[in-house]
């Protein structure tokens, strides 16, 4: 954490309000996000309890597990998700622009361009914490390797149609969800903490009812007030009233209100099983009805604050206005959800559960690259995170005193000038390190020649984009009393080493994976309640 | 004639008086363990611990619950798992030892499961440490111990501890086992959680050192503590149990150094007021005073931690402690301890400019400032 921010966090606990921790917003937020607001249940991988879901902030869809260690109650959950989220997925599947990319010919070895289609925009999934993610991760995996009845008749507890495409899908969501400054999947606790600094520790920033109550504190108290009373205030029943943001319930909850709720659920499944003619089964259906309720209501009442205030952050969000470069990062957002697309219409298999060598360090290399990538476009795209690089000497900002016209030697003389910029800030600049200033949003290098007036002043030598003539092209050299912001920091990424394709990987990395066997999928055992 | 009162009976008394009459003395369980990894430096958590005071009725009587609890849901899957694993005598756990760890020993057959039963914690201590040695006259067998106790001198004062199992290996080493329910999914756990099952598994094998010691004599040393434990789980999605061997050499090596360095808790006691008692029965004004007589370092580790947490921060907040906000914010501000001297530092109406943090701080307030200016622009 820089100082910079340290400083808004202390600010928050002086004032008790959350203060900006950026002046733009720098994520993309679609129009029609889907919002997932999903339960577990507590000591089980990967079972779920019941979720929140849609793109209708006012008319979200309950879904519920009434008995979540019945597997076949588990499939139908799934499998309504599937109903939901699929559909959501496909409405972004169609809508195609045309673009380039440049691909390695396989008969010549060329770089070529070749048209391409690029969805014209991508879904986005919303869960509430950063928890949230690992869950459509888990769910993902615990999906994508089922067998439905039609893909394996012979499949012992076959999984639903669609369900095994729905785990692929929320595998690629969680995968992406990886790589920095990526949109696809957000967590609303991450985004929020992103954008203002509470007067909390950032252990503390997962609560995203507390995170809210620092931002935009109800009428009369302050934050500080309003976050202590989301994160510890319980109601006559010993119950949350501000629920956690789930996917863990409260233990409070899990003990007083649900278990006994699925107990009067299971002994009415039991005696319906029990009973002995039409009338009698007609009666305790009716008590099995109220039993499902029962527990669909409490799942509502305690998911239902968190979906509205998953909405209420993303309004605060949309209030803020989008960084410049947001659309660039979303549009390789785009780029991911297409490519998984096109591979699942390929009739690819899942995503294996171990990347071979030579995708693991792709994956690795893609992320670092967008890390540093994300570092930069938001330094450029926002004054206070600027500042923060600015204190750390990786950037600096001051008036131009001094323009001197010079050239480079050679045959063609080009210009070479060289600018004086007085600053305040103390940059780590040695002996002709190269700087770098946003011209039009294209960077423009320029190099470290001397530091006058003990470190005050800067002398730079501007080197590119100013046009091939002897003069500059107007606009392209500083002038004397502009304001101008160099960093030390590249704008732009190069790609990294190409690596080998995966039937080259070489021994050292595990020689090349031979050919891809179809993944097996999960061993299911015969009984399902522990 | 009784005999004369040692220190460390003089020790337990004392403890038992802080904790109040007749409330039973609480076990140092894996929670009060990891908070000892987290906040090796608290007076207060170390004298409550030592005392074996409940640290969780404490915290409602002090007005401030916490909010651990444990679901009844994974309660019961935890048990479920662990009779799972143990069923049969152990047979698919040693198998498991067997497969992990000491391949080249006999594969276990007709193993012996001791009965450990015992009346209180010193005697179920005692039962372990006995059968331990019954163990050792078994060379070339397997032996599973279910649930034995354990103790540890930590800070002074005796601590016990229930590891899930200990195997003792046909060449006479032991191994501890823990159960836990969180998955091995494609081969990988949490690591947050495999990293506190390691801490946990460490005090284990610390406690079972100390057993080895006593059981050494002259014609046969003593007994080897395996540092490579069995963590079984849960494989993937199913119920079948998967283990894998945990190295925990830097975990003990942490845990033991911490031990060692922890303020001896007769010394906490000796500087409390006489009368002073922490049974959530007092008033809470009253336990609030007492509480109050022992420092703590509050940290947002804590949080995760200990029970005490919420009652801490609250304290820490009210006073205006850095360290509220974290461990390391504190460690950037210099000698700079409380909110609102930072704040003043930051706007130039107090601190010495010379000093870095300082300067680091004021300049960082005008970057701020000037950046947030820009932006309303």
């Amino acid at each position: 954490m820089s100082l910079i921010s340290t400083l808004a966090r202390l600010e928050a606990v002086s004032t008790g309000r959350a203060q900006p921790a950026a002046t733009v917003r720098h994520r993309h937020l679609g129009d029609h996000p889907l919002v997932f607001v999903p339960l577990t249940t507590a000591g089980e991988a990967g079972a779920p309890l019941g979720a929140l879901v849609g793109t209708d902030r006012d008319a979200p869809r309950l879904l519920v597990v009434p008995q979540p260690r019945d597997r076949d109650l588990r499939f139908a959950f799934l499998a309504e998700l599937a109903d939901v989220v699929l559909p959501y997925i496909d409405g972004y599947a169609e809508a195609v622009e045309a673009a380039e990319r440049t691909e390695t010919d396989p008969e010549t070895g060329k770089r070529v361009k070749v048209e391409v289609e690029l969805c014209a925009d991508a879904p986005q999934l919303i869960v509430p914490s950063r928890a949230g993610i690992d869950l459509v991760r888990l769910l993902g995996r615990s999906m994508r390797f089922r067998r439905t009845a039609e893909q394996d008749p012979e499949a012992p507890y076959p999984a639903p149609p669609r369900v095994p495409l729905l785990g692929r899908w929320l595998t690629h969501f969680g995968e992406r969800a990886r790589v920095p400054g990526s949109s696809l999947l957000l967590a609303m606790t991450d985004v929020l903490g992103r954008h203002w600094a509470i007067g909390q520790s950032t252990l503390e920033d997962q609560h995203l009812g507390a995170l809210l109550a620092w931002i935009d504190p109800p009428e009369g108290v302050t934050g500080a007030e309003a976050a202590l009373r989301a994160e510890l205030e319980r109601d006559e029943r010993g119950q949350l009233t501000c629920p956690p943001a789930g996917p863990a319930t409260d233990p409070a909850f899990d003990n007083k209100l649900l278990a006994p709720a699925i107990e009067r659920y299971d002994r009415a499944r039991t005696a319906l099983a029990a009973a002995e003619d039409g009338l009698e089964a007609d009666d305790r259906l009716g008590a099995l009805t109220a039993a499902e309720r029962e527990i669909r209501d409490l799942l509502l009442s305690r998911t239902r604050p968190t979906w509205d205030a998953v909405w209420r952050g993303l309004d605060l969000l949309r209030e803020l206005p989008e960084g410049a470069h947001v659309e660039e990062r979303w549009t390789r957002d785009r780029w991911s959800f297409t490519g998984h697309r096109d591979r699942v219409l390929a009739g690819e298999p899942p995503q294996p559960r171990r990347d071979d060598a030579v995708t693991a360090a792709n994956k690795l290399a893609t992320r670092e690259r967008e890390q540093a990538r994300l570092e930069a476009q938001e330094a450029l795209d926002d004054p206070l995170v600027m500042a923060g690089r600015r204190l750390a000497g990786e950037a600096f900002a001051g008036e131009v005193t001094d323009v001197v016209m010079a050239y480079s030697d050679g045959k063609r003389p080009s210009p070479r000038p060289l600018v004086t910029v007085r600053t305040d800030d103390r940059p780590q600049l040695g002996e002709r390190t190269k700087v770098y200033r946003s011209l039009g949003g294209k960077p423009q290098s320029a190099e470290f020649v001397a530091a006058e007036e003990d470190g005050a002043c800067v002398v730079l030598r501007i080197l590119d984009k100013m046009g091939r003539g002897k003069e500059p092209e107007p606009g392209s050299v500083p002038e004397k009393g502009d304001r101008v912001c160099f960093t030390l920091f590249e704008h732009e990424q190069r790609g990294g080493a190409k690596l080998p394709d995966p039937e080259e990987t070489p021994w050292t990395h595990g020689g090349p994976p031979g050919e891809a066997l179809p993944e097996a999928a999960d061993p299911v055992t015969e009984e399902d309640v522990l | 004639m009784p005999p004369p009162r040692t220190r460390g009976t003089a020790l337990r008394h004392r403890l038992a008086e802080l904790r109040g009459p007749d409330v039973p003395a609480k076990a140092l369980d894996a929670r009060a363990l990891a908070a000892l990894a987290a906040n090796p430096g608290c007076a207060r958590r170390a004298i409550l611990d030592g005392a074996g005071v409940n640290k969780t009725a404490l915290a409602s009587a002090l007005g401030s619950p916490s909010a651990f609890g444990q679901s009844q849901f994974a309660l019961t899957r935890g048990n479920a798992f662990e009779a799972k694993v143990k069923a049969d005598g152990g047979a698919e756990l040693l198998r498991l030892v067997h497969e992990k760890l000491d391949r080249s020993a006999e594969p276990p057959a007709d193993a012996r499961v001791p009965d450990l039963t015992a009346t209180g914690p010193q005697g179920r201590t005692a039962r372990t440490a006995l059968e331990l040695r019954e163990a050792a006259a078994h060379p070339g067998a397997w032996t599973l111990l279910d649930h034995p106790m354990l103790a540890l001198d930590v800070a002074g004062s005796p601590a016990f501890l229930e590891p899930d199992a200990v195997v003792v290996h046909p060449d006479g080493s032991w191994t501890v086992v823990e159960i836990k329910s969180f998955p091995l999914l494609d081969g990988s756990a949490d690591p947050a959680k495999v990293g506190a099952a390691a801490r946990q598994a460490a005090v284990y094998v610390l406690a079972l050192e100390e057993v080895a010691v006593r059981l050494a004599h002259e014609t046969a040393p003593a007994p080897r503590v395996r540092h490579r434990i069995l963590l079984v789980c849960p494989k993937d999605f199913s119920n079948l149990p998967a283990a894998s061997a945990v190295d925990i050499r830097k975990q003990r090596a942490v845990t033991a150094r911490q031990l060692a360095r922890l303020t001896r808790i007769e010394d906490i006691a000796d500087t409390l007021p006489e009368g002073t008692c922490f049974s959530p029965e007092l008033p809470a004004e009253e336990l609030t005073a007492a509480v109050e007589s022992v420092p703590a370092t509050y940290a947002p580790e804590c949080l995760s931690a200990c029970e005490l947490a919420f009652h801490c921060r609250a304290r820490s907040r009210e006073t205006g402690a850095v360290t509220s906000l974290g461990r390391p914010v504190r460690a950037e501000l210099g000698g700079l301890a409380t909110v609102e001297d930072v704040l003043a530092a930051a706007r130039g109406e107090a601190g010495d400019p010379d000093d870095p943090a300082v300067a680091a701080l004021r300049r960082a307030a005008v970057l701020r400032a000037e950046a947030l200016e820009a932006a309303c622009r």
